[in-house]
């Protein structure tokens, strides 16, 4: 037993460490410090940095830009890239779209999508969810008509993810409404945003923020020719995107900076009885739990990657384990640090120009109820919790 | 990075569990419980044939000279099988006897211990020092060439049995080690709560041998209990599997309602918790033992040890109560092995320094 990198592995960690030094731009860097919103213009600035060095899909095979690197190395990548804080890519192309062309895609969709995706010259997003399908998504009832060459879209997705900055959006939609199953009769559409028909409604969060969107569908007349797979055989394309990139889910990179950005921060803040914050043992073991729980998760993680690389397997179900204790920890630490800013905390929007409070305080609480989302999105915990049952505990 | 047991670790495991199973099963273990001695020389005599007294101790003194890592398995096996042999405590005072002494006091423990013909313990609690590691009360001071003993150490886990006790106290230049024959010291013996024997040990007047030197003695003991924490935290993940698949099988078999009640979905999820528990704790354990033997120095062996401790601890409590919650009034029982592994559970996670105890080393580590 050995739970050290090897040496390649950590001269690869300190490669990448080294580069991202040199070019994470400070302006985004400073952004994400700050907790500020990104533009679409951010992310995918940092998205074509990452294509140009030939990183931006170090899964993909290589012949379509993959870096052809191990599970680990694309593991300690990931952690280097949150550990920095770069900007996140958006994973609706590169991690989602991507890889089900690569699995299921003819070599026109390949061609066409492809470099696309890579180059950051198409914003994708997520036509998964409902208003009616949720957890529960095979109930989804968008509906698609072939009609000659054509599909008619009608229906309405929600929980949008940035699909304001979206020129495409991938799409279940059921295309047999009288199929036996519920799982049968669903087909894995591409859909031009700018196709008319398609209107694009903000859902603002109690965050005050705009990431998320409902898109409604009014006769949307989408080519054949972006239907994936076979038609009716959607469901399979939808388990196996949601089987892709499991690995990386626990967020350790993004949690370790901002676990330490919240020990500094409480460092200078007054604890009471003349001591600072941090040395206040209420607060400060309620922070060393959730350190602890950060290092059993990252050994873990790791345990998980070396499973994978020994049996060369895909990642089983119990690595859902990864989205659950990653998703808690991210969400204690958004609380602990509204915590540490204490009643500074409530200062939200000026009203009238500058209100003259601190910007990074204030941004502070907005942020604990964003990461409300973590333990919903992506399969909720419920969810994740469902899976290890039946997958691994066979319940 | 490598997770896996090596070949011969994992020969060692499969051995230990076949016996474990064979000679070792509830009813076994129920009567070694209730015997005079709560344990058995022919147990023992297996353990050391198996080579596992030797385990952790330099080739020099007839030992393998493995460490934490070479442990882990048979530490898991051990927790699976709720082994109440006084295995722990003899490694620990050898433990002391290996890092501290002079190669003379080595030669004269050490090969025993191996063969199986010595069992030891570690005499380092005393009341009222709760988790302190520095002896309070227990004095020793100078009696011609050598030493004598005096004041009180309680719980001395593997006492009852020892041939050789390992003692800390204060001397002159500071806190110290002594060797001390078993029978030259008074014992109050009694059963722990986990079915194991423990001892409060007097001393009066009583000889001891001085292990390494005066005064300098509260490194090794902190050494010492981490190494001891670490194993423990492997027992701990033992008996955490044991109690996490047996509770699985009784959600699969126990039906009320008409249904095998594990399916539904309250009981599934806490099920699911308990297992993913179960992973987190067993992720500490291989960071503790890894850490125990191959740390760069003192500070980084204390802050994984403790922060092993903290998750095993944490964990330990969730599982053990949930097995039970989950198994009903069954679990409360002393039929069902389960209520057993509940006891030693939460008995490790307040052996050797509980979660608040480590949550305070871990922060000032």
């Amino acid at each position: 037993m050995d739970l050290n990198y090897s040496q390649e592995e950590l001269a690869f960690r300190d490669q990448v460490r080294d580069w991202l030094k040199s070019n994470l731009p400070a302006d985004l860097r400073d952004k994400i410090a700050n907790y500020e919103e990104l533009t679409r213009e951010d992310l995918l600035r940092w998205h074509r940095i990452l294509a140009k060095q030939g990183w931006v899909a170090p899964s993909w095979p290589k012949e379509w830009g993959g870096t052809g690197w191990s599970v680990v190395q694309r593991y300690i990548f990931e952690e280097e890239c949150g550990y920095a804080g770069t900007p996140p890519l958006i994973p609706f192309g590169l991690s989602m779209c991507g890889p089900v062309l690569l699995r299921f895609g003819t070599e026109e969709q390949k061609k066409k999508f492809l470099p696309r995706i890579y180059n950051g010259e198409d914003f994708w997003c997520q036509g998964y969810s409902e208003p009616g399908s949720g957890s529960d998504l095979a109930s989804l009832r968008t509906k698609a008509v072939r009609n000659g060459d054509h599909y008619v879209v009608n229906g309405q997705k929600t929980w949008t993810t940035l699909g304001h900055y979206a020129d495409w959006i991938f799409c279940l939609v059921r295309t047999d409404p009288g199929a036996s199953k519920r799982q049968e009769g669903i087909s894995f559409l591409l859909i031009d945003m700018k196709t008319p028909g398609i209107t694009v409604r903000p859902l603002v969060l109690m965050d005050g923020g705009h990431e998320v969107n409902e898109v409604f569908f009014d006769d949307v007349a989408v080519p054949a020719a972006n239907l994936v797979h076979k038609e009716g055989e959607g469901w399979t394309v939808a388990k196996y995107l949601l089987g892709h990139e499991r690995m990386n889910t626990g967020r350790i990179g993004g949690s370790k900076r901002e676990l330490a950005k919240l020990k500094e921060f409480a460092a200078q803040q007054p604890g009471g009885g003349g001591r600072s914050l941090m040395e206040d043992a209420r607060f400060r073991d309620k922070l060393s739990r959730l350190e602890v729980e950060l290092m059993a998760l990252e050994v873990t993680n790791l345990r998980f990657l070396d499973r994978m690389r020994r049996t060369g397997q895909p990642p089983g179900a119990d690595v859902s384990m990864l989205k659950i204790k990653g998703t808690e920890i991210q969400q204690g630490l958004t609380e602990l640090m509204m915590q540490a800013v204490g009643p500074l905390s409530q200062p939200f929007k000026a009203v009238n120009g500058d209100a003259g409070f601190d910007e990074f305080t204030a941004a502070i609480a907005p942020r604990y109820c964003n990461f409300r989302k973590t333990t919903i999105y992506a399969g909720s915990n419920e969810i994740q919790r469902n899976i290890i049952a039946k997958m691994t505990l066979g319940l | 990075m490598n997770f896996d047991y090596n070949e011969e670790q994992q020969l060692l495991a499969d051995s230990v569990r076949r016996f474990l199973q064979k000679d070792y099963e509830f009813e076994a273990r129920k009567k070694l419980v209730a015997s005079v001695d709560g344990f058995g020389d022919k147990v023992w005599g297996a353990f050391a044939e198996m080579g596992l007294t030797g385990i952790p101790f330099s080739p020099d003194y007839g030992g393998f000279g493995g460490g934490a890592v070479d442990l882990m398995s048979v530490m898991e096996a051990f927790g699976e099988a709720l082994v109440v042999e006084p295995y722990l405590p003899t490694l620990l005072g050898a433990q002391c006897v290996a890092r501290a002494g002079s190669d003379a006091q080595k030669k004269s423990a050490l090969p025993q211990v191996v063969e199986g013909k010595l069992k030891m313990a570690f005499a380092f609690s005393e009341k009222g020092a709760r988790y302190g590691l520095a002896p309070l009360a227990v004095k020793a001071k100078k009696a011609g060439s050598g030493w004598t003993l005096e004041g009180e150490k309680v719980v001395v886990l593997g006492a009852p049995s020892a041939g050789k006790l390992v003692v800390s106290a204060q001397a002159p230049a500071g806190p110290s080690l002594f060797l001390v024959d078993a029978k030259a010291v008074k014992m109050k013996s009694y059963r722990t709560l986990d079915e194991m024997r423990a001892a409060d040990v007097a001393l009066a007047g009583t000889p001891g041998e001085l292990l390494g030197a005066e005064g300098k003695a509260l490194a090794v003991i902190e050494a010492v209990v981490d190494f001891a924490n670490a194993l423990v935290c492997a027992e701990a993940v033992g008996a955490m599997k044991f109690a996490c698949d047996t509770t699985l099988e009784y959600l699969k078999t126990r039906k009320q309602f008409g249904v095998p009640i594990g399916t539904f979905q309250a009981l599934q999820h806490r099920m699911v918790d308990m297992f993913v528990a179960y992973e987190q704790a067993k992720s500490m354990a291989c960071l503790a033992c890894s850490k125990v033997d191959g740390a760069a120095d003192a500070k980084e062996r204390a802050r994984s040890v403790s922060a092993a401790k903290i998750k095993i601890a944490d964990n330990a409590r969730l599982i053990s109560q949930e097995a039970i919650q989950l198994h009903g009034g069954m679990g409360m029982t002393e039929e069902l092995k389960v209520s057993h592994a509940f006891r030693r559970l939460t008995m490790i996670a307040q052996q050797f320094g509980d979660a608040d105890h480590h949550l305070e080393r871990f922060a000032s580590a």
